[in-house]
């Protein structure tokens, strides 16, 4: 049952032949399954949403409703553990039954609702804060899934190329955003309100093409074999498995994260207060450019390959932000050269360990690497602050230049056999346990 | 059951599902357009007696008497969101479009002068009492909201030469008696001395807010107590009003309150709501801020400044006071 769906884009289904199902031949659509650009459908509409609101929140919160920034900070800090315990148990929902497309529709959903939410939660700190966090968990929730639902609707010789397809169009989606705002409050004479209705009516629509043209991956009952909560342990338990999990939370160890690559970046090329918000817009349209033919240069040369290369260019961000030079020249390279990082390794990731993962447990072990990096990622940004605190952002910098290194070996390390080479004995063996 | 519908079904789905979207979403515009709260102030120049204060109300400037509250308004037609005036220097943070906002500095007429770019959204507002050094606060937001909160961005402009510092977030910090620096250090609610160089303001890291007294030429600032937000300094330059977080907790909200400079004793004035504000003196004995309602409308009220009497309500539907002469 696994094997045939390993080398099976779809689950084949007799009974039904996949009308969005397109032909196998030539362009880039056709060597990525109708569901993957249904599932990047539904992230660029839904990126827009989210980013149009993310775009005018700041404004909104603090000049519309006068809520102090010291009080919504505060909140802030709470929920994070929260996310990553949710994300953690809808995957694992999601295998248990079998309905990954039901779980990453709840997400959506949520994050839909929360749209006008924030409009009713009026000037209360705290029901703001509360919807921002039902917002989240509803991105926590729908990540793995969706993830997951990629994984099996590919081929495992096109992962690369189905995750940089839904990446540049979820990244696409994210740029439109803010001009979308743009547009909304021009045609509104600054309607705020006008903004979070939109984006609620456009958070709904990547709902309603989630529902009509992503397809679930569902086995048939009789042959599914049961998910049980002592299967997770044994997963984790496996070399393959562990391995990944390692090297992808040592990986995200070294990410010290946008907010200090931004902030060194302007502090040192002492920016100007206008060209500050282009480091974070160049970063994403190289994302955005370069996640598919990243993602299909690692279908050829290897995704791990591909995934070591993003870190390398990360570690050389770290380099450029304390080398000598400086100006025009150093700005570019940095934000190329992040752009290259997460088209190279978002995705990649994921579509790394996707085959790894036993297909029934697919959804939790995606959950698991997630949270993962998530917490690693958390622990990574505090210890980059205590660095700075006691060495300054320059040797800061350094050490995580070398800390990039490291990880770099330990991961090539990790990752040394080949993703697919541990997989069909054991999966029968978890089978019929 | 939805896999059963054929890809032509699906699509019209999908298709007049977008279309009614779209007329939502343009109905709910339409609908809601033109519900701007009216004036409920009387726009007239009327010359005013005794001291006046500069505030803003519905976004627009205006001048009021601080003494009479029935007094009419003369209402300018520079739009602002906050602004403050002293010397012969008046500023205003102007809105520019929905999402970014300009820092304009004014003469005496009101009329712009000069026009600086602002990251953020405006926060405080500052002219040292000669007139010369400008000092502002913005909010700048993460880079998306799944990152976590908001930062603060503090400048300083010296109108003497032109020159505009965008941040002062590179000075040297001296915290509590030994050097300090941190990824973490936020500033706001400058207050410039006499001198036109030493500066109080807020200091935010690591959990802590603290008073500061800093040194412009020489770039650097120290702390001098815990728990003192958007300090603001007397005319006798002796005492600062500021906002003390309740229980050092600023969920609870902000007791406005006066610091003794000489003593470093802390009086809580007599007014018990919560301000969020960067208070304005008077006089010697008097301080201003502004009291937001549950509903969000702003008033002025002023309150002695050594814990007697009672607050006294200035201005209705008006907030950012600065006496003028």
């Amino acid at each position: 049952m696994y094997l045939t769906t390993v080398t099976t884009p779809t689950p084949p289904d007799p009974a039904q032949p996949d009308p969005t199902q397109p032909g196998r031949s030539g362009s880039v659509r056709s060597r990525v399954t109708a569901n993957v650009v249904a599932l990047g459908a539904v992230s660029l509409v839904t990126d827009i949403s989210s980013e149009m609101v993310a775009a005018i929140l700041p404004v909104f919160l603090v000049l519309n409703l006068h809520l102090s920034p010291a009080a919504f900070g505060a909140i802030d800090g709470l929920y994070t553990g929260g996310t990553a315990l949710l994300r953690l148990v809808g995957g694992y929902v999601a295998d248990r039954t079998q309905s990954r497309k039901l779980v990453a529709g709840i997400g959506y959903g949520l994050s839909a609702v929360m749209k006008p939410a924030l409009l009713l939660a009026g000037r209360s700190a705290v029901a703001i804060g509360v919807v921002i966090a039902i917002d989240r968990a509803g991105k926590g929730l729908r990540t793995a899934p969706r993830d997951a639902l990629i994984t099996l609707s590919s081929a495992p010789e096109s992962l690369g190329r189905a995750f940089g397809v839904h990446r540049a169009m979820d990244s696409t989606g994210a740029f439109l955003g803010p001009l979308v705002a743009m547009a909304v409050l021009a045609l509104t004479a600054d309607s705020f309100d006008a903004v979070f209705v939109t984006s609620f009516c456009i958070a709904l629509f990547g709902v309603l093409v989630l529902v009509l043209f992503v397809r679930d991956h569902r086995e048939r009952v009789a042959d599914a074999p049961r998910v049980e909560f002592s299967q997770v342990g044994r997963m984790i338990a496996r070399p393959g498995i562990l391995r990944l999990l390692a090297a992808s939370s040592i990986l995200g160890l070294v990410t010290i994260g946008d907010g200090f690559v931004y902030l060194i970046l302007q502090r040192r090329e002492e920016l100007g207060i206008a060209w500050f918000p282009l480091l974070s817009v160049g970063t994403m349209v190289v994302y955005m450019l370069l996640a598919v033919p990243l993602g299909a240069l690692g279908d050829r040369i290897g995704l791990r390959t591909v995934l070591i290369g993003g870190y390398v260019a990360l570690g050389l961000v770290y380099v450029l932000l304390v080398s000598p030079l400086h100006g025009v020249v150093s700005l570019v390279l940095v934000v190329v050269l992040y752009g290259i990082f997460y088209a190279a390794t978002n995705g990649i990731l994921i579509a790394l360990a996707g085959p790894v993962i036993p297909e029934h447990l697919r959804t939790t072990g995606i959950a698991l690497i997630q949270t993962g990096q998530a917490l690693a990622y958390l622990v990574s940004s505090v210890a980059f602050g205590i660095a700075w605190t006691q060495w300054g952002p320059r040797i800061a910098c350094q050490v995580s230049a070398s800390a990039v290194v490291v990880a770099i070996v330990a991961s090539l390390f990790l990752l040394r056999t080949s993703p697919n080479s541990d997989n069909p004995e054991d999966n029968t063996e978890e089978v019929a346990s | 059951m939805i896999d059963r519908l054929s890809l032509r079904t699906r699509v019209l789905i999908a298709i007049s599902g977008a279309a009614a979207l779209v007329v939502a979403a343009i109905s709910y515009a339409v609908a809601t357009r033109d519900t701007d709260l009216p004036l409920n102030h009387s726009v007239q120049a009327a010359t005013l007696q005794g001291q006046r204060l500069l505030v803003v109300s519905d976004r627009k400037l205006a001048t009021i008497s601080a003494t009479d509250p029935t007094a009419p308004r003369q209402a300018h037609a520079a739009d602002c969101v906050r602004s403050y005036a002293a010397g012969d220097t008046t500023v205003c943070l102007r809105p520019k479009d929905a999402w970014t906002h300009t820092l304009v500095t004014m003469n005496g007429n009101l009329s712009d002068l000069k026009e600086y770019k602002l990251p953020g959204v405006p926060s405080r507002a500052r002219v040292s009492a000669s007139g010369r050094m400008i000092s502002w606060t913005t909010f700048v937001g993460g880079d998306s909201y799944t990152s976590s909160g908001m930062s603060t961005r503090t400048g300083v402009i010296d109108t003497s030469n032109g020159a505009y510092l965008p941040s002062i977030e590179h000075f040297r910090v001296t915290r509590e008696g030994k050097p300090y620096r941190a990824a973490d250090v936020n500033y706001w609610g400058v207050s410039f001395a006499q001198d036109d160089n030493t500066f109080y303001a807020t200091l935010a890291t690591d959990g802590e807010r603290y008073l500061v007294r800093g040194d412009f030429a020489a770039k650097s600032v120290e702390t001098l107590a815990p728990n003192v937000e958007c300090p603001s300094i007397s005319p006798d330059g002796t005492r600062l009003a500021f906002k003390e977080a309740i229980d050092n907790d600023p969920l609870k909200g902000w007791r406005i309150s006066v610091f003794d400079l000489a003593t470093k004793k802390v009086t809580h004035l007599s007014e018990t709501r919560s301000i969020d504000d960067q208070p304005a003196w008077l006089d010697d004995d008097t301080v201003a801020y502004t009291w937001r309602a549950t509903d969000g409308v702003p008033s002025i009220w002023s309150v002695r400044a050594d814990s007697t009497g009672k607050p006294k309500k200035i201005a209705d539907n008006a907030e950012s006071p600065a006496p003028i002469s």
